[in-house]
This record gives structure tokens, sequence and C-alpha cells, in this order.
């Protein structure tokens, strides 16, 4: 356990556990709305982000954050008002975004595109204070959005249409629900790095549905898995040499693809059981009666 | 107040895209009503219920909801509401009890849950007879169990209005036998009910006035129409749909 004398391996290992936490209890959202790419989007409308804050001589992550945030609202305005054509015009936003990011770091003096390397695949090593200090506020930011609201955006992301008919303000919600969404997305910027962030908002998620049936099981396993893949892939990186933000993503990977292999003698236990608790009358397998029923009668 | 009408709906009109589907409806149901909404596809019969409920935007007309006009009613907890069973599939699987649980926040303050408002969702599953099946996922439910998890989500907020749209769509028959029974109960406890149907079926005992839609305009409304030839005929079940252009509802979530 050496690696925690080192101020930076400190800094990285706090900054990981709150990406960690922070990507799957967000992710989980999208991911039940069906937007489980947006964060992948947001990662890319952050270089814009990134790209001004270099040639404003500013905070990138910041800037990052500023910029991700207007991208996420443009995103939701263009999913009320234009949902006929809204996959173009996503797609424009999320190039439009990664080209604005290198045009205005080339502008930027003294920068290159080899700066942008650190913020597209993370670099881990390099938090700062400064950085700790943002990531910190951020992750708590996204916490009470998503553990104080959990079951409002539960709603909102189950049934849009339903959720309204409780009086739930559910264009609020969802503006929210971008907001923390972007939010994440530079809270695991240097962690993970833009172009991998989405991958820790949805495989932990895509791997606790292996296991789970609710979605409060799902919630708590996925930042379990969140938080062992972050500290794990750091550790590893910290040995072995390698890129903590890949390593990170392939042990998520490696998670999901472990759990789906556990998942299937699971189903089947729990087929098991519950084929016990069916009283005697109601086989599990189908049986053809005798003569038809009712409910046989097909009109024509 | 108690001679307000429930629902108020005068001249109503509403587009989807620039196609006109309502062409100025009036609705009027009174407290403890059980009124059918009954139309071909596309007559407007969705429509009409999703601009109630402010899915769809009114484009002209009044609407009133417990004789408050509906831009300023907030008492949302008065209404329970089950939309056709397609809208309601998530990415992430579900209990029974938490999507129930979603329909309760109408009576709650900021989302907190108290022990009166779980042993509100427990109630409800049992009105629909799924206490057993709490824990489940509603992925493992067939398409009529699912059905009855709604409207356990409806009723949860024990509302006095109640607004279903095609319940019985793709629900077999001995489910639909199970809500017309839970139906039954909470009209006689006094609830009023507006639903849209294709065509009467089981819930044909409770019904007391039908609203014929067509091309967005109210054709007949009065007493239910008595159903016609092989229709008519006890048991029938009518599982075809009554346009070549609708794809049949299969009961699965998504």
């Amino acid at each position: 356990m050496d690696f925690l004398n080192y101020a930076f391996m400190q800094r990285a290992l706090l900054a990981a556990v709150l990406v960690g936490i922070t990507a799957p209890a967000v992710g989980i959202y999208l991911v039940q709305r069906r937007q489980a790419l947006m964060g992948d989007g947001i990662g890319h409308v952050a270089m814009t982000g990134v790209g001004l804050g270099f040639l404003l001589s500013t905070s990138p992550v910041w800037m990052a954050t500023a910029v991700s945030v207007l991208g996420a609202i443009v995103m939701e305005l263009i999913r009320w008002y234009g949902r006929t054509r809204g996959d173009i015009a996503l797609a424009m936003l999320f190039y439009g975004g990664m080209a604005g990011g290198v045009m205005l770091i080339n502008l930027a003096p003294g920068g290159s595109n080899a700066n942008l390397m650190s913020y597209l695949f993370g670099s881990l090593s390099t938090v700062s204070e400064s950085d700790v200090t943002a990531i910190c506020l951020l992750a708590a930011f996204v916490l009470l959005v998503t553990l104080g609201l959990r079951r409002q955006l539960f709603a909102v992301s189950q049934d849009e249409e339903f959720a309204r008919v409780t009086g739930l303000p559910v264009r609020a919600l969802n503006l929210l629900t971008a907001i923390t969404a972007a939010v994440t997305v530079t809270v695991a910027m240097r962690v993970v790095g833009l172009l991998l962030v989405s991958a820790l908002m949805v495989v932990p998620v895509a791997a606790a549905q292996q296991l789970s049936r609710s979605f409060a099981a799902t919630f708590a396993i996925a930042v379990a898995i969140g938080v062992t893949v972050t500290i794990g892939g750091t550790i590893t990186s910290y040995y072995q040499y390698v890129p903590p933000g890949a390593t990170i993503v392939l042990l998520t990977i490696a998670a999901f693809i472990a759990l789906s292999v556990l998942a299937t003698p699971l189903a089947r236990r729990r087929a098991r059981a519950a084929a016990a608790r069916r009283p005697a009358g109601d086989p599990a397998e189908c049986a053809i009666p005798a003569t038809r029923g009712a409910a046989d009668e097909v009109g024509v | 107040m108690s001679g307000e009408p429930v629902i108020a709906l005068r001249g109503v009109t509403a587009e989807l895209g620039s196609r006109p589907v309502l062409r100025g409806i009036d609705l009027t149901v009174h407290r403890g009503e059980v009124v059918a909404l009954l139309g071909a596809n596309g007559s407007g019969k969705s429509t009409a219920i999703r601009t109630i409920i402010g899915q769809v935007p009114a484009s002209g007309g009044e609407i009133a909801l417990f004789g408050t006009p509906r831009r300023t009613f907030r008492d949302w907890s008065r209404i329970g509401y089950v939309p056709q069973r397609t809208t309601a599939a998530g990415g992430v699987p579900a209990t029974v009890t938490e999507v129930v649980s979603a329909g309760r926040l109408s009576r709650t303050r900021f989302g907190l849950f108290r022990k009166a408002d779980h042993a509100a969702v427990r109630h409800a599953l049992g009105l629909v007879g799924m206490a057993d099946r709490a824990k489940d996922s509603v992925e493992a439910l067939s398409g009529g169990q699912h059905q009855r998890v709604l409207i356990a989500r409806a009723l949860v907020a024990e509302p006095e209005l109640l607004i279903m749209d095609e319940p019985m769509a793709g629900v077999d028959l001995a489910s639909q036998e199970i809500l017309a029974q839970t139906l039954r109960e909470q009209v006689e406890r006094g609830i009023t009910v507006l639903l849209v149907l294709h065509e009467l079926g089981p819930l044909e005992p409770l019904i007391d006035r039908a609203v014929v839609l067509r091309d967005g305009c109210v054709l007949h409304d009065g007493p239910p129409p008595r159903a016609l030839g092989q229709h008519a005929l006890p048991g029938h079940d009518h599982v075809h749909p009554h346009d070549e252009h609708t794809p049949l509802r299969t009961g699965l979530l998504s």
C-alpha cells in the first residue's frame, strides 16, 4: 500500500472514487430513459469548453463544465421541439463540439492538439489540488440530485406522460438530469477522459442489470461496480504503468462480461424458486387442455 | 361545488404536427359517471385524453378539471391516469412496487414517503390482485398483469377521477375480467371514470354513457351503442383490430 504515501496518488484515488460513484448514479437515469449515449455526446461538446479554457487561459475544468451544461440544455431543447430531426441536430452538436475544441486549442497561444490528449483520455496522475476541489464540489451536487430526487427522476425517466399527470415539473426535471449528466462528464474528464466518460456511466448499469430485478438494487450494484473498477484501475496503473482511464474502462467491461456469465445460473435458480412458489394447480409447463375454453375463442 | 362537472371540454381543437386531430370537441363528465370514448383509429380518442391531461396542447377551446381551468389546475392527486401500455417501458429493471410508488408522488412532499404512503402502495397492489408480485420485476409480467400494475399506479394516489387510455388493449380475457372487477369496486366507491375503449367488452355493464368520435368530432353522446351480429354473442373475444393500418399490440413491455 506504499502508493498511499504519495500525494498525487491520494488525489488520484479520491478523484477516481468520486467518479466511480457519480458516473453510474447519473448514468442509470440516462439508461432508463434510453439515452445511454447522451454522456458521449456531452463529452464531445465539453471539448469546446476545454479549448475555450486554453484560449482564455482560464481553468479548463470550469470552462468545460459551463460549455457542457450549455450543450446538455441545447440537447434537451432539441428533444422537446425537434423530435423528428433530433438525431441529425444531435450529430451536429457532437461533431461541432469536437471540431470546435480542436480549432480553439490550436488558436490558443502555445496550444496544440497534444494538450487535448490528457482531456480526451484522462490524466489521473496530474490531478491538482484545485482539480480535486472542483471535483468534490461537482460530485456533491451530482449526488444531491441523483439521490435526493431519486423518486422524481425515476418517475420521469420511467414514464414521462404519467409523471406529468402526477404534477411533477417534467421539463425542469429533464433539464436537471441533462445538467447533472453534463457536470458528471466534467467530473470524470480528468479520470477517464472525455471519450471514455460514457463507458463509466453506462457499462456499470448494464452490468448491474445482469443481477438485479429492482431499480434500487441496480443503482446500488452499479455504484459498487463503479467504485471497484475506478479504485482497481487506478492501483493497477500505478504498478503496471498502463493508462488509468483505459484500464478502468476495460475493467468495467470485464465486470460486465463476468456478471453476464454469472447471471445465467442465477436466473435459472430464480425460475426454479418461482416454480416452487407456484400453487399445485398452476404448472410452470404448458399443459394442453382437453377441451377448448372461452379464452381460446378467437374472433375473425 | 359538487354540481361542477369533473371534466368539461368546450370546442376543444388540437393539432398533431399540422394535421387537425380534434376539431371542436364538447365533452362533459359529471361526478360518479363512467364515460367511454369510442371511435375508430385516428378518430382522436387518445388525443382527446392527452389534451385533457396536458400532454398534447389544445390549440383552441376551453378545458376545465373539477371546475378549474386546466392551465391553473394543480390538484393532480385527484386524477389517476392509465396511459397506453406502450409508453411505460424503462431501460432499467424496476419492481412492481417501485412502479406503483411513482403514482404516489402527487400525495407526497418533495417525494418523501411516510408510512401511510407505503401502506397505500400495498393497498393499491391488493386492489388489482398483484400483492404477491410486489417484488417481481415488471419485465417478468404478462400483458394483463402489467396493465393491472399500471392501474394500481393510478389508484395509489386515491384519485377521484380515473382516466384510462385503452386499458383492455392486448389484455387476455381472464385479466380483462379482473380489471373489470377492480373498476366495478372503484365505481361503487364513487370514482368518476373516463376511458378510451376499442369495444365495450366486459366493461359494458359499467358504462353510463358513450361518446363516439369520428374525424375529431363528436358523433354520438348518449347511451352505449349495442353490439351487433357476431360481436354481440356472449364470450366473443374481440381481438382483431378495426383498422388494417393498426399493428396488433402484443402483451410485451417494449
